[in-house]
């Protein structure tokens, strides 16, 4: 297992919080998440829209737009030190060279009016100090890395001249041209189509392990997370309802919300007619249930699960989940002796 | 780009004669004959009569088109009805005039403009955004003829700063350029914050922050450059603005440019004058425009030219 080995552990975050502040009120967007992440691995975070996955992700560079939005609590110690109360001008020399970040849109990403290896070798220049020369030579290095043919040429093209597929290419060698030791990748398939996708995974898993990278994946995709991740987040609204190791959730899923996700799936062993979904809709942000924010949509919820929030509790040596089903109150709960269905 | 530029010329040419035509057919509407007012009071109708003949009045109007169009071609105007010069020559007086006005007043339009709009868009809201945006509101409110009245009232005739008419030294410049320019300026500025607090939202400023970029390096190198995309068009149409404003600006401070030469003409009815000034603006008019598409292409490589 990989959990619990603090020599290993290059970030953890403890009970993040970043709120926003609009004049409809208060959205919680991101409301006590903690998850850790050892030197070389990926850890998926996985949720739908709204989950709070992009936001978790924007905070850990403290790239959150304020106003509206703020980190209202929590610590993100990267190597032991709280990037929280590190001063901008350090977070700067972080960001893009210690930790780096990939984003869903390959298409708006890059600046329009600049090259690609302009914008490569802009943070080459920047973190590594080196001369415009060496640095555009770098960043042509970086193109050819990621597999982009004639990387010279394609070098002095700019995003419009580019595929969407090359865009992320050339987005992904501009986040690990510093060698970072942590890689935030936010969805970065799913403007991309199908073929592309597993290139573009397949690429950052070797250059993860090339470089020796540690990568945070988000996405809503499961199929990706099997792929790709070690150990996976399972966000709902704000919060992580289920923290396992990647393998586990497909044979092994506790949440009733990761199960709902996997019976979502469609599946080619089996006869289906219509795709199962989970019922009703994620809450809104501004009007969160008092208790767990899953009750309202689950099929075991009971008294408990709308009067108080369960804590995220380790129930195995690398599983932790957050669900009333899994503490000793519930038993308490359960009166009619009801045989639990999972 | 080269190609283009040719192409783009060549298709001045169509539109050098439409002008040319407009401006011929409404002076020939124009009530008021320049024989009559050439000749003076109390002249016969004799005098008159063979005045025109002179002129080549009483042929038809297209054959006195065409045979405009032939001459002006090869740089002959004519010659200016009051002061029997050659057009062309009482225009390069005043031409440069004209141009050091308008070149002074874009000056002030586009880098007063635009920096007050990117202090306004970097500090949204801020007491400094919200002056700028009442001044800004003024400068597009404000009629230029009142502007300079009242500029060479405060500046010239209570605190003698600067002189309260003429051209030729740079003192001169200041508040005609500014009269002129204000109103430019002014739509720049909105036009910039605008488009600044559009592109400080897209995606590649993210990735920009996300490569640990300084802030100002993220506005002035990936802001600025996308945001400048629309104010360039703006400032392309405010140039057109800015050749009519002169004519204002140079009959408030009594500069001699060219303006003020079409004006004296039109009141003449020294229709060769008209016709070479008009046509000499258009010229400039156009060229400013293809300058535009131009610099566009340069801020824009996505825009295909061709």
């Amino acid at each position: 297992m990989m959990m619990n080995q603090d020599a290993d552990k290059i970030l953890e975050v403890k009970n993040l919080q970043t709120h926003f502040f609009t004049d409809e009120g208060t959205s919680k967007a991101v409301n006590g998440i903690s998850f850790s992440l050892n030197k070389g691995e990926t850890l998926g975070i996985v949720g739908e829209s709204g989950s709070g996955k992009s936001i978790t992700s924007l905070s850990l560079l403290r790239l959150i737009p304020s106003p509206p939005g703020k980190i209202a609590g929590g610590s993100i110690l990267f190597k032991g030190e709280d990037l929280l109360t590190k001063s901008e001008k350090q977070m700067r020399s972080i960001r893009g060279n210690e930790i780096s970040m990939i984003f869903q849109e390959p298409m708006t990403s890059l600046n329009p009016v600049y090259s690609a290896g302009e914008q490569i070798a802009e943070a080459i220049r920047l973190h590594q100090k080196l001369g415009k020369k060496e640095a555009w030579d770098k960043a042509v290095d970086m193109l050819r890395l990621v597999g982009i043919p004639s990387p010279e040429k394609r070098a002095k093209q700019e995003p419009h001249e580019l595929s969407g597929g090359m865009r992320q290419r050339v987005m992904i060698a501009m986040a690990l041209a510093c060698h970072p030791e942590v890689l935030i990748a936010d969805e970065p398939t799913t403007a991309l189509d199908v073929t592309i996708q597993a290139q573009i995974l397949e690429l950052i898993k070797t250059l993860q392990k090339d470089f020796g990278t540690a990568v945070i994946l988000i996405t809503h995709d499961l199929g990706v997370v099997y792929e790709t991740c070690d150990r996976v987040a399972v966000m709902y609204a704000g919060k992580i309802v289920e923290y396992t190791l990647a393998k586990e959730i497909f044979t092994n899923p506790k949440h009733p919300y990761t199960i709902g996700l996997l019976n979502s799936l469609p599946r080619l062993d089996m006869d289906q007619v219509e795709l199962t979904t989970i019922p009703g809709t994620v809450p809104s942000p501004y009007n969160m249930p008092k208790g767990c924010s899953f009750a309202p949509r689950c099929a075991h919820a009971k008294s408990i699960c709308e009067q108080a929030v369960p804590d995220l509790q380790a129930i195995g040596p690398s599983t932790e989940v957050s669900c009333w089903m899994f503490t000793p109150q519930w038993e308490k709960a359960y009166e009619a002796q009801e045989k639990v269905g999972i | 780009m080269f190609v283009f530029i040719i192409r783009r010329v060549l298709q001045t040419i169509p539109v050098l004669l439409g002008v040319s035509l407009v401006v011929f057919l409404i002076m020939q509407m124009v009530p008021g004959d320049p024989a009559t007012l050439l000749a003076g009071e109390g002249a016969t109708k004799e005098t008159i009569e063979s005045l025109r003949h002179e002129l080549g009045l009483d042929r038809p109007i297209l054959y006195q088109y065409v045979d405009y169009v032939l001459h002006a071609v090869q740089g002959d105007f004519g010659e200016s009805l009051r002061s029997s010069r050659p057009v062309l020559d009482e225009i390069m007086v005043r031409l440069p005039i004209t141009l050091e006005l308008a070149l002074a007043s874009i000056f002030i339009t586009v880098v007063l403009g635009m920096i007050a709009g990117i202090i306004s868009a970097t500090k949204q809201y801020s007491a400094a955004d919200i002056s700028i945006m009442i001044v800004a509101l003024l400068g597009i409110s404000l009629p230029s003829f009142w502007l300079g009245l009242m500029l060479i009232y405060f500046f010239s005739v209570n605190l003698h700063l600067f002189p309260v008419s003429g051209w030729g030294t740079f003192s001169h410049m200041i508040l005609p350029a500014i009269t002129l320019g204000a109103g430019g300026a002014a739509i720049v500025a909105r036009m910039t914050r605008s488009s600044m607090l559009e592109v400080v939202r897209q995606d590649y400023i993210r990735t920009a922050r996300a490569k640990g970029l300084k802030e100002y390096i993220i506005i002035y190198k990936h802001g600025l450059k996308n945001a400048l995309i629309p104010v360039i068009t703006v400032v392309g149409l405010q140039f057109g603005a800015l050749l009519g404003g002169t004519v204002l600006t140079e009959s408030v401070f009594a500069i001699n440019g060219l303006g003020r030469l079409i004006v004296d003409a039109i009141r003449t009815r020294d229709l060769p004058m008209v016709q070479g000034g008009v046509l000499i603006a258009s010229v400039i008019f156009v060229f400013m425009n293809l300058a535009v598409d131009v610099l566009y292409r340069y801020f824009n490589k996505r825009i295909d030219l061709n």
